[in-house]
């Protein structure tokens, strides 16, 4: 069963590589990715590692492809106009969504048992998040503040490459 | 644990090789940075496997680490990404070799 799974993961994630290699449009190769994201995460719960997954879904497919994905029509904006032609698609399916979430917000009872089930299965992998917690702030913290260092660096290093006008002093 | 561990580093190894090739064959910037996200995701299924199979968390903090580096690297390179393409136009990797001797 354990192998079924496996290759199931395994099969899936070999093919989204090489289609991010392969595709042409970055904005489909950056959506293959994101189907690998998603299945590495399987992979991770099945070798018991819930609280990586958990953070490889939060951070990889969440904020790191939505920044790639971000800049890829950033810069393709100007060399097409199909932001145009998209709009009136993108408004019917935002207010949709919006509709939804709205009508879901009203309906108290389905919205609580979702998160309490959502709460239940975090303490069950409390196992994991735990073990990791516990050598992360003890063994490993030098490291973990080095990180936020790098992190840090990071941020400064982002805005002071993307700011307009580096040469020149800022006007505005 | 049914799966042996060469599995897994076979997956990590053909991975590891499509981000490899991604970044030696695309000519587009954002590809060859979704290729190094490739290989990053490939070392972390490799951490993440040994971990399992030592029984050991020391890995899995590693993982933890790699996704800091893997963060900040995607902030840096977008945002050189972005002052290239103020500076030319385009992000096709051919026409930038200013420091190529």
């Amino acid at each position: 069963m354990e192998q079924v799974f496996f290759f199931y993961f395994a099969f899936v994630i070999a093919a989204a590589a090489v289609l991010v290699v392969a595709l042409r449009n970055p904005i489909y190769s950056a959506l293959a990715l994101l189907i690998m994201f998603f299945h590495v995460a399987g992979l991770y719960v099945t070798l018991h590692a819930e609280f990586l997954a958990a953070v490889q879904i939060v951070v990889y497919a969440g904020a790191i492809l939505v920044l790639y994905l971000f800049v890829v029509m950033l810069l393709n904006l100007r060399q097409d106009d199909r932001y145009h032609r998209q709009w009136p698609m993108a408004v019917a399916v935002g207010s949709t969504l919006v509709i939804e979430a709205v009508i879901l917000m009203a309906m108290k009872g389905w919205t609580t048992p979702v998160v309490a089930t959502g709460a239940e299965t975090t303490v069950g992998g409390t196992g994991n998040t735990e073990a990791i917690g516990d050598v992360l702030y003890s063994t490993y913290l030098f490291p973990f503040e080095v990180a936020s260092l790098i992190l840090l660096v990071a941020m400064i290093g982002a805005i002071i490459l993307a700011k307009k006008d580096l040469g020149e002093p800022a006007e505005s | 644990m049914t799966v042996p561990l060469s599995y897994y580093l076979v997956l990590s190894g053909i991975v590891f090789l499509t981000g490899v090739i991604g970044v030696l064959l695309r000519r587009n910037i954002i590809i060859i940075l979704l290729s190094v996200e490739l290989m990053l995701n490939a070392t972390n299924i490799n951490f993440v496997a040994f971990s399992q199979y030592f029984h050991d968390v020391a890995g899995q903090v590693f993982v933890f680490f790699a996704l800091t580096v893997a963060a900040a690297e995607v902030a840096v390179g977008l945002a050189i990404i972005i002052a290239l393409y103020r500076a030319k136009s385009t992000i096709n990797i051919d026409e930038f070799q200013l420091l190529k001797w």
